[in-house]
């Protein structure tokens, strides 16, 4: 639904610009994107995620500064930052907490998506790159959790490198050139820093796509049917602009709790141990929001088939799309699809928790079964529902669904202006 | 439906920030520990919102650490500059360079190439008592003294909890800014000396603790009632110097906590104020249409 420019450039300058390089145009029509009327909370964490980003790059290449990426300084350094760098304490203190925050998001963002199925068809491809983004930001994150060089930085780097030994015949000397050498050590410590550095800006450019992407197709929304005309749509700014920056600042207050008031609750006390290769924390334990992913690792017997299943879950969204079979984009109108979408959240809850347990008795047992539902899910169920399933009616448009049917399709837009001033 | 989403979620922040701010509030009675067991929440000054340090606790602890604990442990991260800093100590900068003369340090090399000791300077680095690990080793029965400047955030105590309670506790943690789990360790650690179990098999040299994990620790017991005078009345028991040790290496390693928790409490009112109008202008905003 790329909509039509409505752009005119009302100055000689602004003239001159477009036959140019129509950047006044581009912005214009981002301003006044056509957005469908009925979007909800859970449409602004695009908005927020693009926020973290900000965060991350800003804070991360002022730490960058004061950082020393090597294994005998790098721990000291850190906590250089925090005592000594003036602010250190709250730039690291953001940095660390946004890393967080990013996947709270991220994984907020996503449910939605599955929810009111947002990435059927025409938003395959904005869908797919946000399962890049995805694993754009867990290289980044797990690579960045190794610079402080704690205990856990290290071990952690250890165990999930050492997975690509699971790799047949080629699997040691994989593991050997991504570490540079017989262990975890300088080498890598020093290409996990050049990586982390440059990821981030990988993840800029991806962005960029997934918002083009978006662009073209428009925006799904609550009630998952296509946009009609205009009666179904409002202008993006400022709107949307100031919904998205209520629910920001909404965000940004729990942000604020955790750097403030509990910056090193979501991280693990051992990593305040510096790394000793000698020694074997008693639990070795990623970050939260890797847990579901560890839980699906260890539940599996087998090294090679755990690390297959891990990567599996993630790889699975990529082909989603074509897994579901139901046209109905939004669960509103899927009563079974509903039901099952809920067990598919408590099963990955499940499996998070999980994650912090060790893999034995009952843990592990249920580490299994809610491993084998996580797959059933995605490719039992979700091909299933769409045939066996009687949707409930959908309206026949936004406007109908929002104004009520006598007003519905009237093309009569209510008098919001595009721009307040124009008032 | 959207409004009333937009109101509600304004609201909950309102009430988590409130929620926060009374629960994190540092005596409030929902974690004011008795004394009785000592593994478990203590009450410190320094939890909480308005967590601040007692500068006499924290002057009292280090005198703990260096008459006793620094005969075997370092704390090379911190300088003595540190000990006069605000939201530390805040020992007099008399009383900094008379701790730091106190010292020698190794300096150099001079012209000739050679190294050399000289009295210390608050600029100086705390004075580590063994030159290496091996050295530290070999003088400690072959255990070794982890140095203790970030010791306050290496360490926590783990409140197993069953699974359906687990979110409960977690949010009540978050809500009262929960951070103090490397002081309640140590208090613990420190007064958890104790004499084994008749079925515990204790290794040649090493001491029962009650909650050092595995129970034995190659520390000997370093804090006897009466072994470090205080001058200012505050009780010489063993508890006590647990108390200020704890309290100093929070403070050691979270230099700082009071400038955080200060501009933290600036930031949340400059946020719930900027939440606040930007719910009014959306609503007003989106009053005008039908969405
Ligand atoms: C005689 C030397 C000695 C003295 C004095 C000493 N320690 Fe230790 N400390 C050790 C040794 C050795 C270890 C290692 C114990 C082990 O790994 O079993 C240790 C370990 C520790 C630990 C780490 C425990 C853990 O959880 O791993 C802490 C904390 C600690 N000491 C605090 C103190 C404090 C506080 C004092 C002063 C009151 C003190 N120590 C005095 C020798 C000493
Ligand atoms: C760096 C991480 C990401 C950023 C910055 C980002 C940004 C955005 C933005 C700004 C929007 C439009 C606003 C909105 O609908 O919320 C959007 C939409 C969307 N994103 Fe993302 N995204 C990220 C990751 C992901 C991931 C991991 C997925 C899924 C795997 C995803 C899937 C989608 C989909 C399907 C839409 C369209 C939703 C709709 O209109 O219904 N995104 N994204």
């Amino acid at each position: 639904m790329s909509h039509e420019s409505t752009y005119k450039p009302n100055s000689n300058f602004e003239k001159w610009m477009d036959e140019r390089l129509p950047i006044i145009r581009m912005s214009a029509e981002i301003s006044s994107f056509p957005t469908p009327r009925n979007l909800n909370y859970l449409w602004t964490f695009g908005g927020i995620l693009t926020f973290c980003l900000v965060v991350q790059i800003v804070t991360g290449i002022i730490l960058a500064m004061h950082y020393t990426p090597h294994v005998d300084y790098a721990f000291d350094s850190v906590q250089h930052i925090k005592r000594n760098v003036n602010f250190g304490w709250l730039l690291q203190g953001i940095h660390m907490v946004g890393g967080s925050m990013f996947f709270l998001a991220v994984f907020v963002h996503m449910f939605r998506g599955l929810y009111y199925g947002s990435y059927k068809a025409p938003r395959e491809i904005l869908w797919i790159l946000g399962v890049v983004l995805l694993l754009l930001m867990m290289a980044t994150a797990f690579m960045g959790y190794v610079l402080p060089w704690g205990q856990m930085s290290f071990w952690a780097a250890t165990v999930i490198t050492n997975l690509f030994s699971a790799i047949p015949l080629i699997g040691e000397s994989i593991v050997q050139w991504l570490w540079g050498g017989f262990s975890v050590d300088n080498p890598t410590l020093n290409r996990f820093y050049a990586l982390h550095f440059l990821l981030p800006f990988m993840i800029f450019g991806v962005v960029v796509l997934h918002i083009w992407a978006l662009h073209v197709t428009g925006n799904n929304n609550p009630i998952g049917i296509d946009v009609k005309g205009k009666q179904d749509t409002l202008a993006f700014h400022p709107l949307y602009t100031l919904k998205d920056g209520f629910a920001l600042a909404v965000f940004a207050i729990l942000f604020a709790w955790f750097v403030f008031y509990a910056p090193d609750y979501l991280g693990h006390p051992d990593n305040y141990i510096q790394a000793n290769p000698l020694q074997t924390p008693p639990h070795i334990v990623p970050e939260w929001y890797f847990l579901p992913f560890y839980a699906i690792l260890r539940a599996i017997p087998s090294k090679l088939l755990g690390v297959i299943a891990m990567v599996s879950s993630i790889l699975v969204l990529f082909i989603l799309p074509w897994l579901d079979t139901s046209r109905v984009r939004s669960a509103k109108f899927r009563p079974l699809y509903r039901i099952f979408f809920w067990i598919f959240v408590v099963t990955c809850l499940g499996l998070g928790y999980l994650g912090a347990k060790p893999p034995e008795g009952n843990y592990l047992i249920f580490a299994r079964l809610f491993t084998a539902y996580y797959f059933i899910h995605f490719l039992i169920v979700i091909p299933m529902l769409g045939l066996i399933e009687r949707p409930k009616p959908t309206p026949n448009s936004i406007s109908e669904s929002v104004l009520g049917k006598s007003k519905g399709g009237g093309g009569q837009p209510d008098a919001v202006p595009a721009a307040p001033e124009n008032r | 439906m959207n409004r009333l989403v937009g109101a509600i979620s304004a609201f909950c922040s309102v009430c988590f920030v409130l929620a926060g701010l009374w629960l994190g509030s540092a005596n409030s009675p929902a974690f004011a520990a008795s004394e009785a067991p000592h593994t478990g929440m203590q009450s410190w000054t320094f939890s909480g919102v308005f967590g601040h340090f007692d500068r006499a606790q924290l002057q009292r602890g280090y005198k703990v650490y260096q008459e006793v604990c620094s005969n075997c442990h370092g704390m090379r991260l911190l300088s003595f500059r540190n000990l006069g800093e605000a939201g530390g100590p805040e020992f007099s900068e008399a009383e900094v360079k008379a701790i730091a003369a106190g010292f020698q340090v190794v300096d150099g090399p001079n012209r000739d190439g050679e190294m050399f000791e000289r009295d210390g300077k608050p600029s100086d680095r705390f004075v580590s008592p063994f030159k290496n690990d091996n050295e530290a080793r070999s003088a400690n029965n072959s255990a070794l003294p982890p140095d203790l400047s970030v010791i306050g955030k290496a360490r926590g105590l783990h409140r197993e909890v069953p699974w359906y309670l687990a979110p409960f506790n977690w949010l009540q943690e978050i809500a009262a800014g929960y951070q103090e789990g490397g002081a309640d360790y140590m208090f613990a650690l420190l007064t958890g000396y104790a004499e084994a179990p008749s079925d515990f098999k204790l290794a040649e040299g090493m001491e029962y603790n009650k909650v050092f994990p595995g129970h034995q620790i190659a520390m000997p017991p370093p804090l006897s009632d009466e072994a470090v005078e205080y001058t200012d009345g505050t009780p010489q028991t063993v508890t006590q110097y647990a108390r200020d040790l704890s309290a100093f290496f929070m403070w050691a390693a979270d230099t700082k906590l009071e400038q955080r928790k200060q501009l933290g409490f600036r930031v949340m009112i400059y946020l719930l104020i900027l939440t606040v109008l930007l719910y009014l202008a959306k609503r007003k905003l989106w009053s005008r249409v039908k969405h």
